[in-house]
Parts: structure tokens; C-alpha cells; sequence
């Protein structure tokens, strides 16, 4: 390496970002605020390109000196940096440790860059907010845990950053707290995040318990070192791993907060519940894979996970009113192709997915973002209609997001889905129920989004605004770039992408496809993988068609269908009852035993009824002890002869010789 | 009768004596209503203590016992002083000897 | 003869305690005292304390006493009414009382080693007092003699001069037996 990367900058930045503009922010002006607000995530940004530009030209030099852009190199060493020891006990020892390799470097770039747009959004979308300055730190404070959670080295500082990322979605979805529905969603998402979380810790205790150390490459040199290492504990990890995983990046069961989360502004839903914080589970089964690939049960276990909650969030979004609703259940579908992806041990492609989705479902939260605040906050669909001549730029940008989403190519989504059902098709015969259910999933999405296109922008406007106006640039800028991101993003595919991941995560047969691309471009053919891919994209159309006919040219046909099918409808648009049930199941049994138990055996019977009684001993024992205090002479004279008999007895009566006589009597030795 | 004239009286009979003595001073100290009897009881009580101090001195040949004796009733002389100087000033605010009377120091 | 003025003497000793105890009027429990203390004298005596025996009748039956009956003249202290009084000193102070004889008599009579006193065993003469007192035990001696001085000043301080109007200030409380 050339130089120090400081790598530590990147976290720092953000959090000065956060405390300048969490202390002094209400009293700085505005523009100051959007000013600081704006440097942290470009300097990180910059910091990121700067690294990566550092270590690929170098690494590149190396490997072909004339032109460094010309071959894929291998040799791109791990960077790891130690800020120093954290804990060092017997076994257990602990850095705050920095790592940047492929996968988190990619990671960062994504995380930094989006961020970056969705700061600049929101200085457009926040001007008139009271808590402007707030948000700001708040955002802040999510990057440079994210960024933590990226860079780090071992599970610990990742846990971190997981935590911290928490935090920052439960203070920034609880933005509005005077809204109690949002304060309700906040507190709903950390606990269940929470309830994921003590999955994660479960497995770092047995990590270190089995393996005495918390750095991801130490743990892949052991488990490379003993082949022995497979299925038994290391599936117990791998599924407690899984478990946080689930509960982060809103997995079944655990993916009922995500929803709810929606009450926070818009830029909040892109930045955090679309692009990076919800893909940190993704991201930390891909760290981790060396256990789940060591571990064929648990990758079993994911992709089933993955495949099921993709088709289920993909169905109850068919009906869903709410636009951000929408949208919501999309992320969660989208994730879940991200765990299949992972299942199928094909965590390249799974990050690749991670990638255009930041880019093409931030794209969508903004665009929706866009169109509230032209409606004047209307997030009902029902209620859209006809926008597209009066929003053109937000109208355009949904087009492309909606396209990338439903697979369509060249946009981004289209090569992200193709490599994971490709890889899940591979499978064995699993992998083909996994294949069929994701290529089902994919024709419901491309339903449901181009239902949604069709609602807001087409048709007759339904809207009881009169002007609903496009956005200012600040808001208009980042969606544009997001947009050519989702054109673009894709494409990277095919210059190696996944041979650029492969010395972190492993080689995959399914991602060195035919379609992979050289420079210069050399050939095709009609292999598995292309079969495959246009079956995809013929489903997407078909998806396209199907919500053209109930949405463009018989509009009735929603409802008669609904009409039809009245339960199932009711299912759907009630989310399967899930949140009900849980409430049933869950919230109020403990909400119940809180009240009995805690409230009233514990809190008022045991510690009140002891405070009660060491009061009442109290009393009553000075009440006694009172009545001996009288005055009286004869009565304190008693009680001195009998103080004094007493001392008498204690002094003269030789107690030794009285035990012995008694205990004598009581053994019999004695025969009185 | 002869043993009448015996010329050696045991002496833990002197010690006893000395017991029962102070025994009764305490039953004087408790029964009494009158402030100066009580009083008086504490005298007798004092009495009984010398008379087991000279026995003991009695049966060690030690002149020890005799002289605390003679501390013991010159403090005992001091105390009775004092302590009828105090009856006097009680009986002045209080107009009466009765112990059970004289008990407005309770809680 | 020991035996017998010990026996006759012990009885005068018991019977003035008794008396003591029995009598209601302070004066003649005062009398009563001076038997007891005139009895203890000759006992003294028959162990051998002849210095004691002078001090005992002169100190205490011929000083204290008579200051006991001087402070009874002066307050003319009457018959003792028979109010109820303490109950604890009936239910406490009795079996104490019990108890504390109980144990030392127990303890004297099992103690071995005690000897005998005899008319023929040597009196201690108060030479033989005096050359220890004035010796080795001198400096008590003489804290003795300071701490008489603060009794009499004590005893002229608490019962001296009345000031003007300060005489009988309250009746007492009328309060029945109270424990």
C-alpha cells in the first residue's frame, strides 16, 4: 500500500456531521445545517472513491503495468486497519477493526453514494420542516453506523454498527413523534429488530465459544483448516446468524415492522428501509458465508426463508392503497430474492442485487416522495391519477424504476433477478420449486408495479388537488441520477463483476454465465442461463399486460374481481391478519402477564408489601418500645436488677459445664 | 449447746449474709414509695458489699479489702450529701416525696 | 462464742433490713438502718477490722444517718400512701431479684477454699491499715479527700438559698401506674 487509507475517516465524518448538527444545529442557520449536512456523506463518499481508486490502480498496476484497466486482478489484498485492542481476555480477542475488501467496498460505495443523493433529496423535501436540523443528525448518526457496520472486521464492531443502525431507524421513523402512529411504528420496528438481535448474539457467543475468535478471516481459516467443521454447530450459527438477518432485513417472521415504518418521511423510507439498512442482514450473511456455505441445512433454510417471504410480500401488495405501502412490501420481496440468492450460495449475485436495488427502489421512494409533495402529502392511490403531464421528470424517472423493477432489460433489475434464478434453478430439484416460486414472485411484481404506474400517473385524475406541482431540483437532481444509476447499474455485470467479489465470497458456477461480456465483446450462445433469462423477461411482460388490462383498459376489473373473491381479497388487504396475530399470540399474553404478575404481584405485592412492612415494623416496634420509656423510677429499677441478673447469669453460671450436662443427659451418658 | 460455743463460723456464711443484704436492698429499691427510703435502700446495699469486701480481706489477710471498705463509705458519705441535697431541690419543685409521682421526664 | 455473736448479730443485721422494708414511715426505717449498721459493726469486728468498725459506727450510723433523719425532719415526710405504683417492678424486678440471690448464693456455696473465721485470728490493726493507706495508696487517699470537697459544694449548690418566688412551682402529674 501506498499510504495509510484511513479508513477510520470514513465512520468519522458522518458523526461529526451528527454532533455538529445535533448540538448546534437549532441555533446555526439553515443554510449552515444543509451545508454540514451535505460535506459528511460527500467526504465519505470521497473518502470510499479515493480508497477504491487507491487500491484498484495499485493492485492493477501490479497485475498489468501498461494498462491497468485491461485485465481483472486478483491480488487486490484485503486492507485491514486496527484503531486498537477493544477486549483481550484469555481466548477472546477483539480490535476495533476496520476491514476493506471487495465486498465492503462495494458495500460502502453503494451505502455513501445513495446516501450522498438522498441528503441532497432531502434538503428539497425537509425545507419546511420544523426538525430540520434534527433529521439531519439523525441521518448523519445512520450513516456512520452503517458505515461501521460496513467496514468492520469482526462481529462485534459489526454488531455495532448493527445496533447503532437501529437506533438511527427507530429515531428516524419516530421522526414526527407527536403522531402517535409514528411513535408506535418506531417503537415496533427496534424491538423487533431487537427480537432478531438476540439471534445474532446467540450466535457470537457460540462463535466464541467454538471458534475463540470474532474476525471473520480468522473463522474462515479455521473452518477452512478442519473439514470436519460441517452441519451440527456451525448450522446452529448459521441460523442464529439468520435469525438477526431476519430481523433486520424483514424477513418472515420478522419483517412486520417494515410497514409500519412508513410513517417516517419519505427520503427515510429510500435511504434506510429500501437501500442500506435493511440490506445489512444481506450484507452480514455474505461476510459470513464461509458458516452457511459449511452448513448445507441452513442455506436450505435461508433460501426457503427468502423464496417464501418474496411470494408472500409480493401478494399482499397486489392490494395494498397506500403508495409507500407499496412500496414497502416490494423492499421486503425484493429481499427476500436477495436471501434465495444467498441460499443458493450464489452471494454474488445476491450483493449484485443489493446493488441495483438501492438503486432502482431508493429511485421509487423518491419518485413517491415526489409525488406526495405535489399532491400536498396525498398518499392514497385511489386518490392519484393523471399525473403524468403535470409531474414529466418524476413521471419519467418512475418509468424507468418501474422497469428496472419488473426485470426488464437493459435496466438494472433485469441482470440482478436473471443471476439469482439462474443460480436457484441450478439447485437440484429444490432449487427448481425455489426457481418457479421466484419467477411466479417476479410476474407479481411486475403486476403490482405497473399497477402502481398505471394508478398514479395514467388515466383520469382523481385527485381532489387542483395544482399539484412538480419538485424543486434539489429533488428532481438526485432522482435523475438514480435514474441513469438504474439505466446503468446493471450493466456492470458483464465486465466481471462477480469475478471481482469471488476472492471474498467465493467462486459459483451460476455467476460465470454466458453472458458475461468482455472487452472486447466475443460471443453468445443459446445456453441454460439465456433460456432462463427470457422466460423471465417474458413473465415480466406478461405481469405488464395483465395490470394493463385492469388498470388502463377495464377499470372495473379490480373491483368485480375483488367482488368475486371476497375473502381472499379481505385476506390480502388485511396483510393475512399476521399483525393481529401477533397481537393475539404475543402482545397481549405478555401485555397481560406484565399486568398480573409484574404489575401486581411484584410491583405493588412484593415491593410495596415490603416497603409496607419495614414501615410498619418500624412503627410498631416504636409504638412498643415507647410504652417503656415512662418516667416511672420503680419500673427502670426493675429493669435494671433484671439487666443485672442477667449480666450475673452470663459472668458466674460457667455455660461450658451447662451445655456439657445437657447434651449429656440428651445422649443418655448420664443417667439422671 | 456445745455447738453453740463452737469457736469457727464458716465463712461463707458471712458471705451469704452479705447476699441476702444486698437482696433486700434491691426489694427496698423496687417496694418503696417514699423517695428517702429508697434511698435508704441504696445504703443498705452498700453495707452488704462491705461486709463480703472485709470477709474477703478476712480470708487473704489482705489490708487491700479493708481500705477500699473505707473508700467505699467515704464515697458512700459524698453520694448520701449529694443525694439528699437533690431529694431537697426535687422535693422543692414537686411538693411531695412519692416516687410515682415524680415522673413528668417521660416520652 | 463467735458463732454466737455471729448468729445474734447476722439476726439483728436481717431483722433491721426487714423492718426496713416493712415499715411505712420513713423515720422509723431510717432507725432501722442504724441497727443494721450498729449490727455491722461488731461483725466487722469479729473478722478483725477493728479501724472499720469505729469508721462504720461513726461515718455511716453517726453521720449519714443522722443526715438521713435531719432531711426527713425537714421535709416532714410522712406515712407512704399506698398507690399503686409500677406493675413491672412486681413482675420484672422480683424475679430478678430472685435470680440475682440465687446465683450468688449458688456461686458461694460451691466455691472451695473458703476458710473459717476464728476469735483467736489476728485483728488488723490500724497501723497496718495506715502504712498502706498513707503510702502506697496515698494519692487516692487524697482524691478522696478533693471529692468530699465537691460533695459538700455539690450539696450546698443543689439545696442552698431559695431564690425569690421559686419555691413550690408544680403539683406533679396525678399519673396511676404506668409501667
Amino acid at each position: 500500500m501506498s499510504g495509510p487509507l484511513h479508513l477510520w475517516l470514513i465512520p468519522l465524518l458522518p458523526f461529526a456531521g451528527f454532533l455538529i448538527n445535533g448540538i448546534l444545529g437549532r441555533r446555526l442557520p439553515k443554510w449552515l445545517v444543509t451545508t454540514v449536512a451535505l460535506l459528511a456523506p460527500l467526504a465519505a463518499f470521497g473518502v470510499a472513491l479515493y480508497t477504491a481508486a487507491c487500491v484498484y490502480i495499485f493492485t492493477h498496476i501490479q497485475c498489468a503495468p501498461s494498462c491497468p484497466f485491461c485485465a481483472p486482478c486478483s491480488i487486490f489484498q484485503p486492507v485491514v486497519e486496527s484503531l486498537g485492542t477493544w477486549i483481550n481476555i484469555a481466548v477472546l480477542h477483539v480490535d476495533f477493526s476496520f476491514v476493506l475488501d471487495q465486498l465492503s467496498l462495494v458495500m460502502l460505495l453503494v451505502v455513501t453514494g445513495v446516501g450522498f443523493l438522498i441528503h441532497v433529496y432531502s434538503v428539497g423535501y425537509m425545507s419546511d420542516d420544523e426538525g430540520y436540523a434534527r433529521y439531519f443528525s439523525y441521518l448523519n448518526l445512520f450513516l456512520f453506523f452503517m458505515t461501521i457496520l460496513v467496514l468492520a472486521g469482526n462481529a462485534l464492531v459489526m454488531f455495532i454498527g448493527w445496533e447503532g443502525v437501529g437506533l438511527a431507524s427507530y429515531l428516524l421513523i419516530g421522526f414526527w413523534f407527536q403522531k402517535k402512529s409514528a411513535d408506535d411504528a418506531g417503537k415496533k420496528a427496534f424491538i423487533v429488530n431487537r427480537i432478531g438481535d438476540f439471534g445474532f448474539l446467540i450466535a457470537m457467543f457460540l462463535l466464541v465459544a467454538n471458534f475463540g475468535t470474532l474476525t471473520f478471516t480468522e473463522i474462515a481459516t479455521k473452518l477452512g483448516q478442519d473439514p470436519g467443521w460441517n452441519g451440527g454447530v456451525v448450522t446452529v450459527i448459521a441460523l442464529c446468524l439468520m435469525m438477526g438477518a431476519a430481523g433486520k432485513s424483514a424477513q418472515l417472521p420478522l419483517y412486520i415492522w417494515l410497514p409500519d415504518a412508513m410513517e417516517g418521511p419519505t427520503p427515510v423510507s429510500a435511504l434506510i428501509h429500501a437501500a442500506t439498512m435493511v440490506t445489512a442482514g444481506v450484507y452480514m450473511v455474505a461476510r459470513t458465508h464461509v458458516l452457511f456455505d459449511h452448513s448445507p441445512f441452513a442455506l436450505g433454510v435461508v433460501a426457503t426463508v427468502g423464496a417464501a417471504t418474496a411470494i408472500f410480500a409480493a401478494t399482499i401488495a397486489l392490494v395494498q392503497n397506500d403508495i409507500k405501502r407499496v412500496l414497502a412490501y416490494s423492499t421486503i420481496s425484493q429481499l427476500g430474492y436477495m436471501f434465495l440468492g444467498c441460499g443458493v450460495a450464489a452471494y454474488s449475485a445476491a450483493i449484485f442485487h443489493l446493488m441495483t436495488h438501492a438503486f432502482f427502489k431508493a429511485l421509487l421512494f423518491l419518485a413517491a416522495g415526489s409525488v406526495i409533495h405535489g399532491l400536498g402529502g396525498e398518499q392514497d392511490l385511489r386518490k392519484m391519477g393523471g399525473l403524468w403531464k403535470k409531474l414529466p421528470v418524476t413521471f419519467a424517472v418512475t418509468t424507468v424504476g418501474v422497469l428496472a423493477i419488473a426485470g426488464i432489460p437493459p435496466f438494472a433489475g433485469f441482470f440482478s433477478k436473471d443471476a439469482i434464478l439462474y443460480a436457484a434453478f441450478l439447485q437440484g430439484t429444490n432449487g427448481k420449486i425455489l426457481y418457479s416460486v421466484g419467477l411466479l414472485t417476479a410476474l407479481l411484481t411486475a403486476f403490482y408495479m405497473f399497477r402502481l404506474w398505471y394508478m398514479t400517473f395514467l388515466g383520469e385524475p382523481r385527485s381532489p388537488q387542483s395544482h399539484p406541482h412538480e419538485s424543486p431540483w434539489s429533488m428532481r437532481g438526485p432522482l435523475v441520477i438514480l435514474a441513469a444509476l438504474s439505466i446503468c447499474g446493471g450493466w456492470i455485470w458483464l465486465y466481471g463483476f462477480s469475478e471481482f467479489l469471488t476472492p471474498v465470497l467465493g467462486a459459483r458456477v451460476a455467476e460465470t454465465g454466458s453472458w458475461r461480456l468482455l472487452i472486447p465483446y466475443t460471443q453468445y450462445s443459446l445456453s441454460l442461463e439465456t433460456v432462463l433469462s427470457i422466460i423471465a423477461v417474458l413473465v415480466a411482460l406478461e405481469g405488464w399486460l395483465i395490470a394493463d388490462k385492469f388498470y388502463r383498459r377495464k377499470p372495473t376489473r379490480p373491483a368485480s374481481l375483488a367482488a368475486a373473491l371476497p375473502s381472499g381479497y379481505k385476506l390480502l388487504a388485511n396483510k393475512y391478519f399476521v399483525d393481529e396475530f401477533y397481537g393475539a399470540t404475543v402482545v397481549k399474553p405478555l401485555l397481560g402477564f406484565s399486568k398480573v404478575f409484574l404489575e401486581w404481584v411484584v410491583d405493588v405485592g412484593i415491593l410495596g408489601g415490603a416497603a409496607w412492612l419495614l414501615g410498619g415494623i418500624a412503627t410498631f416496634a416504636g409504638a412498643i418500645l415507647q410504652r417503656w420509656q415512662s418516667g416511672n423510677l420503680r419500673s427502670y429499677a426493675a429493669w435494671l436488677a433484671a439487666g443485672a441478673a442477667a449480666v450475673l447469669l452470663f459472668l458466674l453460671v460457667p455455660w461450658i459445664t451447662v451445655l456439657a450436662y445437657l447434651a449429656a443427659i440428651h445422649l443418655g451418658v448420664a443417667g439422671h | 449447746m456445745n455447738i453453740l460455743f463452737a469457736q469457727e463460723v464458716p465463712l461463707s456464711w458471712y458471705l451469704l449474709l452479705s447476699a441476702v443484704l444486698f437482696s433486700l436492698g434491691v426489694v427496698g429499691f423496687l417496694i418503696k414509695r417514699n423517695l428517702i427510703t429508697i434511698f435508704m435502700s441504696i445504703e443498705l446495699m452498700l453495707n452488704g458489699v462491705n461486709l463480703s469486701f472485709v470477709t474477703f480481706a478476712h480470708q487473704w489477710h489482705a489490708v487491700k479489702g479493708q481500705i477500699f471498705v473505707f473508700f467505699v463509705m467515704m464515697v458512700a458519705a459524698a453520694e448520701a450529701a449529694v443525694g439528699l441535697a437533690i431529694i431537697i431541690a426535687v422535693f422543692r419543685a414537686r411538693a411531695t416525696l412519692a416516687v410515682d409521682r415524680i415522673d413528668r421526664m417521660k416520652l | 462464742m463467735h458463732l454466737i455473736l455471729f448468729l445474734v448479730f447476722a439476726g439483728f443485721c436481717l431483722a433491721g433490713a426487714i423492718n426496713l422494708l416493712l415499715q411505712s414511715h420513713p423515720i422509723n426505717s431510717a432507725l432501722s438502718l442504724i441497727v443494721v449498721m450498729v449490727s455491722m459493726a461488731v461483725l466487722y469486728l469479729l473478722l478483725g477490722a477493728e479501724f472499720l468498725a469505729a469508721a462504720q459506727v461513726i461515718v455511716y450510723a453517726g453521720a449519714i444517718m443522722v443526715l438521713f433523719t435531719f432531711v426527713i425532719m425537714l421535709l416532714n415526710a410522712s406515712r407512704e400512701e399506698r398507690t399503686l405504683g409500677s406493675r413491672a417492678a412486681l413482675r420484672v424486678g422480683f424475679p430478678a431479684v430472685v435470680a440475682i440471690l440465687a446465683i450468688i448464693a449458688t456461686v458461694i456455696l460451691h466455691t472451695q477454699g473458703l476458710g473459717v473465721a476464728r476469735l483467736s485470728d489476728g485483728i488488723t490493726s490500724t497501723e497496718e491499715l495506715s502504712a498502706v493507706l498513707f503510702t502506697k495508696l496515698l494519692l487516692p487517699f487524697e482524691v478522696t479527700s478533693v471529692l468530699i470537697l465537691i460533695a459538700i459544694l455539690g450539696a450546698v449548690a443543689m439545696a442552698g438559698h431559695e431564690e425569690q418566688g421559686s419555691g413550690i412551682r408544680d403539683r406533679g402529674s396525678e399519673g396511676t401506674g404506668k409501667q
